[in-house]
């Protein structure tokens, strides 16, 4: 089996999927049924392949593995290549779990344009999966960019009342950010005739030359991350989004930054990382400290999630820029842990939105009397947000505070003050919609999660207890792709040193 | 030894048992299940603890790895040694009682099963924190106690002063783990480990070295010390870090005698003894602990004689209490603070319970000013009242004699000018522990009754299931400082039960109190209990005039003491409303006017605007991402054409 062409599997089915589904004829109710299905069906097959990957995953070797490779443009040397390691492998994993659960939670709440929808998240699933393994730049780029148009989509099409705002706003902020990878990307090329990222990370370029390639990369992972100050296109487009579409977005696309730090910039810049990692802290602490306290006064539920979104993922950039050990692995692991809290905590809004068709915070109050176990179902999210040591949560950002130690006293404790804040918000936000007395009349006969919703919810809290308790298969596989990634900026550095 | 584990994983079971499947197994059967659980908990407790006395040997059983990144490895590992022992007797004998107890107190409350389940949670949570092989276990155990107090604290959480209490009680107790957390990132940048053993051996080579920390340069071990006692202080509600504790009320009472007793506020005072290898070795750290220690102790017991409900007179002892403890701690008699905690959880649990059921028999009124004679109604339950305060007091022969004149005259022998400051704190609060407990009994079951009649009538005692398992609770608050029992832990200073459990540098403060201590000292300690006791008799029986006078003579000092000295005012005024007011400004002034103004909308603005010059493309967006395109690949040509053929 290890030699079938996985990747492409993974990459590919998803697009053969959604195939099927625009093939699908017939009266209305049974295209949206069959399209369903079609969809559901995909995406977990997609997510066996996913697994069989993690399976067959060599975690003793730095290398690139699963590697195909392809000519594609010979011209100028662009190829078709694939590969995985240690930091990618989980990415992809997430994005392949993640999208059943988008279909799933979209079962009843999406009645328009129901395969048009399932087509699009199945484009989405397969562009994800591209983006992290994509071995050359030109690919990388294709895949990265391609991904804004179904998301964009998502908003545009299936959103809220100012989704036409949303959509165009995070857009733009996407778009600014592309324009100047691009140019960073035809640089690179330009200077050292290859477009592989492997060959990339090895072409060493001269430190001015980093310099600007990073501010330009930078511009377009920052928007991705979000950080402060281009996260604004963020809660507007998780308000405006549908559960499903802020789901992908909070657990994937926000990832796609973070990814691009740890894959380009740190290994092909490592002078101008080293150079440029106050920046990253202060945007990053600004980030944490800020976005807390804006999240404390939402009166919007998604707002509000979208927000310590922001937050979290500033211990995500200050892990990375921490360049040792456990920040990168920290780093890499609350990526994870976001990726699945963060798209639990808004599956946990879609649950009240699907009924009563408000985000408003001051709507509910009071649900722990007629659905005790969302209660509990949200609780746990609600623990895994706040970092409670035993959930996902807890492992990344404290390994991201531990590296951020070592590298800067001022900064680890700047970001340990998140964890009062995040406590604070999260917290505030439960009492509201949960506890206190059950006031509204709508509410008083709202239903319970079905068994639709358990059957996403269920799964999601055993991968947050499970990465709390026991993160040593996660951490294990990422071990010597860090170590190496580690080397590699500890080398550049010593030698930057050496040469001045 | 394995079995030791079964200790901490018992409570566990019951608390999955009891919160999952709790609507299947019934009302009944599912809080009946983890007190069956909790009781056998507590016997294999007493065994292992005679076990490890006997054997004077520490056991570790290992589980299995929990984080490994680089350097930084840690297991789940299960440790027990003499310090661990007598902590596990502590929860699992309370907790045990709580139970039990809370099968009568919370017999009509229509969600027992997720009561116990929580009850039994904590009891794990805290099982955990003090079997810790290592600071991130202990840590996980301490954050674990802080969930559980909230969800215990929030328990009825229909009630708005509930939900407030029950975050207050987190947050707070979060500020003290940022603390706790720095501290442990600090161990690990400082001896590359998180396991105490390791941690423990590589202290005394550190020692005396500095470490840049923020831009300071700072002594490596103080710096550290200070950052994990931050963590206590929080954990243990010291001063300022205190104001959680008496709001911590609005739970079911049962919470508040597991959170004062046993489950909770301990977790601090353990924490220091459990890293006396380390404090041992920083005099700075110790003066801190002492001073705020003794600054608590006195604090609080002032409050606690201007407070008018039960239950919060009873937590600001416990406050004060917990002051005596760490400045035993800070004078270095870390046996003296230990057996201090034993004796203090059986008579603050027995005073909690107690005062339970008095709650209970005045159908849930808590204001002392309306109760009044209840001591004919109530003779078992004043009975325990009276043992408790005895032992709160320190009246010799009751367990908490032994313990607080110890903890007083380690600080007078001590000679540090911490140890001072402490040893007239430590006697003067004393003073006042007795005065405010005697004011509690009398306010509560003598005189005449002040509430209304058919209400006096109705008082009646408690059910068996509550009161005879206090009687547990009561021996403990007897005979807990006898010399066979308790008083084994300083017997010798302590050398021979604790072993290597715990590490004294120098001289052993409580071997030098048994032998230097003047009889003045022992002599003045009892009288001043007693004093206090003879005061609440004249000012409460007889002249009950003069309480009142004094509170109108000295009305600010009253009002002041009442308002708790204004700590929830202060820390009001200085972070929830500028952190609001904060969070207000940078969202509409910060996001939405200056970032969007200047960025997305600005710039939508404008291309809008070109958009409506180019009327022949009408639909959006592919246009504007078409138009962005062309833009940037004008950029980038040009800039290529500057760059290589310009």
């Amino acid at each position: 089996m290890s030699d079938w062409p996985l990747l492409s599997l993974a990459v590919f089915l998803p697009l053969i999927g959604a195939l099927f589904v625009l093939l699908i004829r017939g009266d209305e109710e049974t295209t949206a049924r069959n399209a369903k299905y079609v969809a559901l069906w995909t995406s977990i097959i997609v997510l066996a392949v996913s697994v069989a990957l993690w399976a067959l995953f060599d975690p003793s070797t730095s290398e690139f593995q699963f590697v195909e490779q392809a000519d594609w443009i010979p011209a100028y040397g662009i190829r078709y290549a694939l590969g995985i390691d240690g930091i990618s492998l989980f990415l992809i994993v997430l994005s392949a779990f993640l999208t059943p659960v988008c279909i799933l939670c979209s079962w009843e709440a999406v009645t328009v344009r129901v395969k048009e929808y399932m087509v699009a998240f199945l484009a989405m699933e397969a562009l994800m999966i591209g983006v992290f393994c994509a071995l050359d730049f030109v690919l990388f780029y294709l895949f990265f960019e391609a991904m804004l148009i179904p998301m964009f989509l998502i908003i545009g099409v299936w959103g809220g009342p100012r989704r036409i705002y949303s959509a165009f706003k995070f857009f733009l902020y996407t778009l600014v950010g592309s324009v100047l990878l691009l140019v960073a990307m035809l640089t690179m090329y330009l200077e050292a005739g290859t477009t592989s990222i492997p060959e990339l990370m090895n072409a060493g370029f001269d430190e001015d030359m980093q310099r600007w390639l990073w501010l330009a990369m930078f511009a377009s992972f920052a928007v991705k991350v979000p950080m402060w100050p281009v996260h604004t296109w963020l809660p507007d487009a998780h308000v405006e989004a549908p559960t499903a579409g802020s789901v992908i977005l909070a657990g994937v696309l926000l990832k796609m930054g973070g990814y691009g730090f740890v894959r380009f910039s740190l290994p092909m810049l490592p002078e101008a990382s080293e150079f440029f990692t106050p920046l990253i802290f202060t945007l990053s602490l600004v980030a944490i400290v800020y976005t807390s306290l804006v999240a404390l006064m939402q009166e919007d539920m998604k707002k509000l999630i979208a927000y310590s979104s922001v937050a979290h993922m500033g211990f995500v950039t200050i892990g990375i820029f921490s360049m040792n050990q456990q920040g990168i692995e920290g780093g890499i692991y609350q990526m994870l842990s976001h990726g699945v809290v963060s798209a639990a905590l808004f599956l946990c809004v879609g649950v009240v939105y699907d009924r009563i068709h408000s985000r408003e915070i001051a709507r509910y109050g009071g649900l722990v009397h007629r659905m005790p176990r969302y209660a509990f179902i949200f609780m746990v999210f609600v623990l895994a947000s706040v970092g409670l040591p035993g959930t996902s949560g807890f492992v990344g950002e404290f390994l991201v505070l531990v590296g951020a130690f070592q590298a800067n006293t001022w900064v680890a404790l700047l970001a340990t003050s998140g964890i009062v804040l995040g406590a604070a918000y999260m917290l505030w936000l439960y009492r509201r919609v949960v506890f206190g007395e059950l006031v509204h009349e709508d509410l008083k006969t709202i239903l319970d999660c079905n068994r639709r919703e358990l059957l996403y919810f269920v799964p999601l809290i055993a991968a947050v207890l499970v990465m709390g308790f026991w993160p040593d298969p996660f951490l294990e596989v990422m071990h010597v792709s860090v170590e190496n990634l580690v080397d590699r900026t500890a080398g550049a550095s010593v030698l930057a040193q050496a040469a001045e | 030894m394995t079995y030791a584990a079964a200790i901490v994983f018992l409570p566990l079971v019951g608390a999955v048992a009891a919160g999952l499947f709790g609507r299947w197994l019934g009302d009944k059967a599912a809080p009946v299940l983890t007190c069956v659980l909790l009781v056998a908990a507590a016997i294999l407790a007493w065994i292992v603890f005679f076990q490890i006395v006997a054997d004077g040997r520490a056991v570790t059983v290992y589980l299995f790895t929990w984080i490994d990144s680089g350097a930084f490895e840690v297991d789940w590992a299960l440790y027990f040694d003499q310090v661990t022992a007598v902590m596990l007797i502590v929860v699992t004998t309370v907790s045990a009682v709580v139970h039990v107890y809370s099968l009568g107190y919370m017999a009509h409350d229509p969600h027992r099963p997720r009561f116990f389940a929580y009850l039994s949670l904590f009891t794990f949570a805290m099982l955990m924190l003090v079997t810790a092989d290592n600071f991130l276990q202990m840590f996980f155990g301490w954050e674990g106690v802080g969930l559980c107090s909230y969800l215990l604290i929030g328990f009825w959480y229909k009630r708005p002063s509930a939900n407030a209490a029950a975050i207050k009680a987190f947050l707070v107790n979060r500020v003290g783990d940022f603390g706790f957390a720095l501290g442990i990132m600090g161990v690990f940048l400082v001896f590359n480990t998180v396991s105490f053993e390791s941690v423990f051996a590589a202290v005394p080579d550190r020692a005396g070295g500095s470490v840049r920390f923020l831009s300071w340069d700072v002594d490596v071990i103080t710096l550290l010390c200070v950052l994990l006692f931050v963590g206590a202080m929080g954990k243990s509600a010291q001063v300022p870090l205190h104001t959680w504790l008496p709001d911590a009320m609005e739970g079911p009472t049962p919470v508040s005698a597991l959170i004062h007793a046993a489950t909770m506020v301990t977790a601090g005072v353990f924490m220091v003894v459990r890293l006396s290898p380390m404090f041992e070795y920083s005099p700075d750290a110790l003066a801190m602990v002492a001073v705020v220690g003794a600054t608590t102790a006195i604090f609080a017991a002032t409050v606690g004689i201007a407070q008018n409900d039960i239950k919060r007179v009873i937590a600001y002892s416990t406050c004060s209490q917990l002051g005596y403890m760490f400045f035993a701690c800070g004078v270095g008699a870390y046996p003296v603070a230990l057996f201090h905690l034993f004796t203090h959880a059986f008579f603050k649990a027995l005073l909690f319970l107690g005062s339970g059921a008095v709650i209970h028999a005045m159908g849930d009124e808590q204001d002392m000013r309306r109760m009044g004679g209840l001591w004919r109604k109530l003779p078992i339950t004043y009975a325990y009242m009276w043992i408790g305060s005895l032992a709160l007091a320190g009246i010799p022969i009751f367990a908490g004699y032994w313990s607080k004149d110890l903890i007083i005259e380690s600080a007078f022998v001590s000679g540090a000018s911490a140890g001072r400051y402490a040893f007239w704190i430590g006697v003067g609060a004393a003073f006042l522990t007795a005065l405010y407990s005697w004011r509690l009994i009398i306010m509560t079951f003598h005189g005449r009754p002040r509430m209304a009649k058919d209400r006096f009538d109705r008082a009646h005692e408690a059910p068996g299931t509550m009161w005879i398992p206090l009687l547990v609770l009561a021996a403990g608050a007897i005979v807990g400082g006898l010399p066979f029992l308790g008083g084994q832990m300083v017997h010798h200073g302590g050398r021979e039960f604790f072993g290597h459990s715990i590490f004294i540098m120098g001289d052993n403060a409580i071997e030098l109190a048994h032998e230097h201590t003047p009889l003045w000292v022992k002599a003045m300690i009892l009288a001043v209990a007693l004093s206090g006791v003879a005061a609440a008799y004249l000012g409460y029986m007889r002249l009950t005039h003069i309480p009142g006078m004094l509170a109108g003579r000295f009305r600010p000092v009253y009002r002041f003491l009442l308002n708790k000295w204004y700590f929830d005012e202060l820390f009001d005024w200085m972070f929830v409303r500028p952190a609001k007011r904060l969070g207000y400004g940078f969202w509409k002034s910060g996001d939405e006017d200056v970032i969007d103004g200047l960025g997305p909308d600005g710039v939508a603005a404008a291309t809008l605007d070109v958009a409506r010059r180019v009327k022949a493309l009408q639909s959006g967006y592919v246009y504007h991402y078409a138009f962005a395109m062309l833009i940037g690949l004008v950029a980038v040509v040009s800039w290529l054409l500057f760059r290589f053929w310009g």
